[in-house]
């Protein structure tokens, strides 16, 4: 079987286990979040923790409750990396260094786990596991339930009630996210993947020559690293390491694990808003953005056109041998397209194309299909843009699911979408006008460049994955993309929850005769084409320095 | 707002401590106690590989560059370039996994591969341009177990000269060694550079 003909097998497995699962999953979600009676050990964690599991909130409530909720993560996350050394199972690794624990502990609770640190040197099994494992679980739910709470904006009507974040954060734990790491990480234990307590095992090796291969809890962590779209490896090499990533089998659940909950949120949009066609439309628009990219990046990585990968008769530096390049690329556009960041191969060493549909992936506000929960929101706010762009043409107030778009609306969507653009471009554009900026860099020239535009569009969209040649470890770069991470999370989601509540407070308006129908493929063109504008409007001139001049070199 | 924000974080830090223990605690030991079962405990604690006297002698799933007391009778097949040795071919450093994450267009990475191809073709006696482009190129971790089977075909004379074991043997080896693609389709054929010098090694003290 030629490469190309296995590699589109193994495309279409997986877009046949996802399909398996679309309406399931999807309708299993949506159920979590509508049914009015708690699981008893619900109630029961309520209790102890104080809530009214039984009010709704407004959304300046709700907001406040998550960002209540990602700042003492922030602080707890912290607290643990600087005091490991008193901290069991640390063996004998010191405190983490001020600035790496700050990138760190604000890198795990934004979901976007980008890592300045070797793991298998600097972090033990405590801080991986009750720090790093717990954000990997609530950073997810956090996603979900904003998303959910802006899904009840277009429900509801005539309410400032968006929901109870307390009982969608515990619901989105307990009824979804555990279970479904569980299964995985047993899955994954059954593929080879480690999962030890041990420091590492000492091996003298046929040659007589000793090493250490380090050892940690890698399955639980890997499950949830993948499901939840977060992608911080518990060893430097991320998926690539065989200890996380074993083989082909492996390679392909861990994809499959990554797009499993973004896409079948669009059903669970779908069947709450009782039009699962509205669901069918937004996959449909991500499912084409992420096929394309994937074309694009196989292509490049097939036909290189570096002097190196010439010279080295292909696109291999950075890829494992039991992946080859279908795998990687696949990996590569499922990991950037969703927010998960994780890799296993080394998108630095990618070709100009490959590593340029990367970058662009995360650059269309990482849509296709995005991170759990932040993918939904952020196709449903560019829907929104969509929808007042059409009633811009003809001329009429518009509307999208029977809620009015006026200035509150459409100015808490345009907000969403600007942030990320704005930190990205200021931050790089920042970062290569200092002089010390070309020290860091791993390449020159136009790839040199993409690292560092690279390094601020994971950050701000919150992927994590990098072209981790530039050295991140100084205080410039550890402070400025701590706070891209930041901004780019938590101003998103307050504009989100903002325009729900205002979704909400509306009564439904009828369609009319001039109504757009967001149910039929021509509102899928129209979606797909703001993303791509908005983007291409907004990045041509630094992609244009970067990733498409190395192209074209 | 601000006591509303003051409430809130209140509530979230007692819903954090909480799931601290469950997710933090409970879930990553309940997974770890399945992986105590006869059958998965062995992949979970690093799928380790024993010599024929019983050291720990490596891993199935992790590849380190052996190195030849004397370079001019070499017996091992060697692994990829590793991004972390200090050498352009290896070994790797184990506790630090990572690529070289050099750009295709990059001239050091264009130094570097000529250098390895050169080396690679006098080791094995070769002209340079026979030498396969995983030989020659850095893994993503550093640590890849396998090779793709011409590499491994190219050393194949070489083992079985310094060896003396027959060449027809060390192809056995080698194919024994040799794993397919995954239900037919996925992933890319390999062989295990660990688990094929350790049976070479067996072969000899038999």
């Amino acid at each position: 079987m030629s490469d190309t003909l296995a590699g589109l097998f193994q495309v279409a497995a997986l877009l046949v286990l996802l399909g398996v699962c679309y309406v399931p999953l999807g309708d299993y979600m949506a159920r979590v979040f509508t049914a009015e009676r708690h699981w008893r050990i619900e109630s029961m964690l309520y209790r102890l923790v104080r809530v009214d599991a039984s009010s709704g909130q407004r959304w300046p409530t709700y907001a406040a409750g998550v960002l209540g909720f990602s700042f003492v993560s922030c602080a707890l996350l912290y607290l643990l990396q600087r005091l490991q050394p008193v901290l069991p199972a640390s063996f004998g690794r010191g405190p983490v260094p001020p600035a790496t624990a700050f990138n760190t502990a604000v890198s795990f609770v934004t979901n976007t786990n980008w890592q300045s640190y070797v793991p298998e040197q600097t972090l033990g099994d405590t801080v991986q596991m009750a720090g790093l494992t717990v954000q990997n679980v609530l950073s997810a739910a956090v996603g979900l339930a904003v998303a959910v709470a802006l899904i009840r904006g277009f429900v509801r009507s005539g309410t400032d009630r968006l929901g109870n974040v307390w009982v969608d954060l515990t619901r989105g734990t307990v009824r979804i996210l555990l279970p479904l790491a569980f299964v995985a990480a047993v899955l994954l234990l059954v593929m080879g993947v480690t999962m030890s307590l041990h420091a590492g095992v000492d091996t003298t090796g046929v040659d007589g020559a000793a090493h250490t291969l380090p050892l940690a809890p890698t399955a639980s962590q890997e499950a949830i690293k993948q499901l939840g779209t977060n992608g911080g490896g518990i060893f430097n090499a991320n998926s690539a390491h065989p200890f996380e990533n074993p083989n082909a089998v492996s390679n392909l659940f861990q994809i499959f694990l990554m797009l499993l909950i973004p896409v079948c949120l669009t059903r669970t949009f779908g069947t709450m808003v009782r039009n699962p066609r509205q669901g069918t439309v937004l996959v449909s628009v991500m499912g084409v953005l992420w096929a394309g990219l994937l074309a694009v990046a196989w292509y490049a990585e097939m036909h290189p056109n570096g002097p190196a990968a010439l010279a080295a008769g292909g696109a291999l530096e950075g890829k494992e041998v039991r992946f080859g390049i279908p795998s990687s690329v696949l990996f590569g556009i499922s990991t950037t397209g969703t927010s998960t960041g994780a890799v296993n191969s080394m998108h630095d060493s990618f070709t100009g194309g490959a590593g340029g549909a990367t970058l662009l992936n995360m650059l269309l506000g990482e849509v296709a299909p995005g991170g759990v929960g932040t993918g939904l929101y952020g196709i449903l706010v560019l829907a929104v843009i969509a929808v007042f762009l059409a009633g811009l043409m003809v001329g009429r107030t518009p509307e999208y699911l029977g809620k009015k778009l006026g200035r509150r609306e459409v100015t808490a969507a345009a907000v969403s979408i600007l942030v990320m653009p704005t930190i990205v471009l200021i931050g790089a554009g920042l970062a290569i006008a200092l002089p010390g900026t070309a020290g860091a860099l791993n390449n020159g020239g136009a790839h040199g460049f993409s690292e560092v535009l690279y390094a601020y569009a994971s950050t701000a969209n919150n992927n994590g994955s990098a072209f981790a040649g530039i050295t991140v470890t100084g205080n410039f770069f550890q402070s400025t993309l701590g706070v891209a991470m930041l901004l780019g999370r938590f101003v998103p989601i307050l504009a989100v929850l903002a325009l729900a509540g205002s979704l909400a407070a509306q009564r439904r308006v009828e369609p009319g005769a001039g109504t757009l129908p967001t149910d039929k493929p021509q509102f899928a063109v129209l979606v797909g084409g703001t993303v791509v504008l908005v983007a291409a409007l907004t990045f041509f001139p630094a992609l244009a320095l970067g990733p498409i001049a190395e192209a074209l070199a | 707002m601000l006591s509303t924000l003051r409430r809130q974080t209140g509530t979230g830090l007692r819903l954090l401590i909480v799931f601290t223990i469950v997710c933090g605690i409970v879930y990553p030991l309940a997974v770890w106690g399945v992986s105590r079962i006869p059958g998965l405990s062995g992949s979970a604690e690093g799928s380790v590989v024993t010599a024929a006297d019983g050291t720990v002698a490596g891993s199935s799933v992790i590849g380190v560059d052996p190195v030849p007391a004397n370079p001019a009778a070499d017996p091992y097949f060697h692994t990829r370039p590793a991004a972390s040795a200090q050498g352009v071919l290896g070994p790797a450093d184990t506790t630090t996994s990572g690529g070289s994450n050099k750009a295709a267009d990059s001239q050091d990475l264009l130094h570097e591969v000529e250098q390895r191809r050169a080396a690679i073709a006098q080791r094995e006696g070769v002209a340079p341009a026979a030498v396969p482009t995983d030989a020659v190129t850095a893994s993503g971790s550093g640590l890849d177990p396998d090779i793709s089977p011409a590499y491994a075909a190219l050393q194949v004379a070489r083992v079985a000269r310094v060896t003396g074991l027959p060449v027809a043997q060390v192809q056995g080896l080698v194919a024994q060694a040799t794993s397919g693609r995954a239900l037919g389709f996925l992933g890319e054929p390999a062989v295990d550079v660990t688990t094929l010098n350790l049976a070479v090694q067996g072969a000899l003290h038999r």
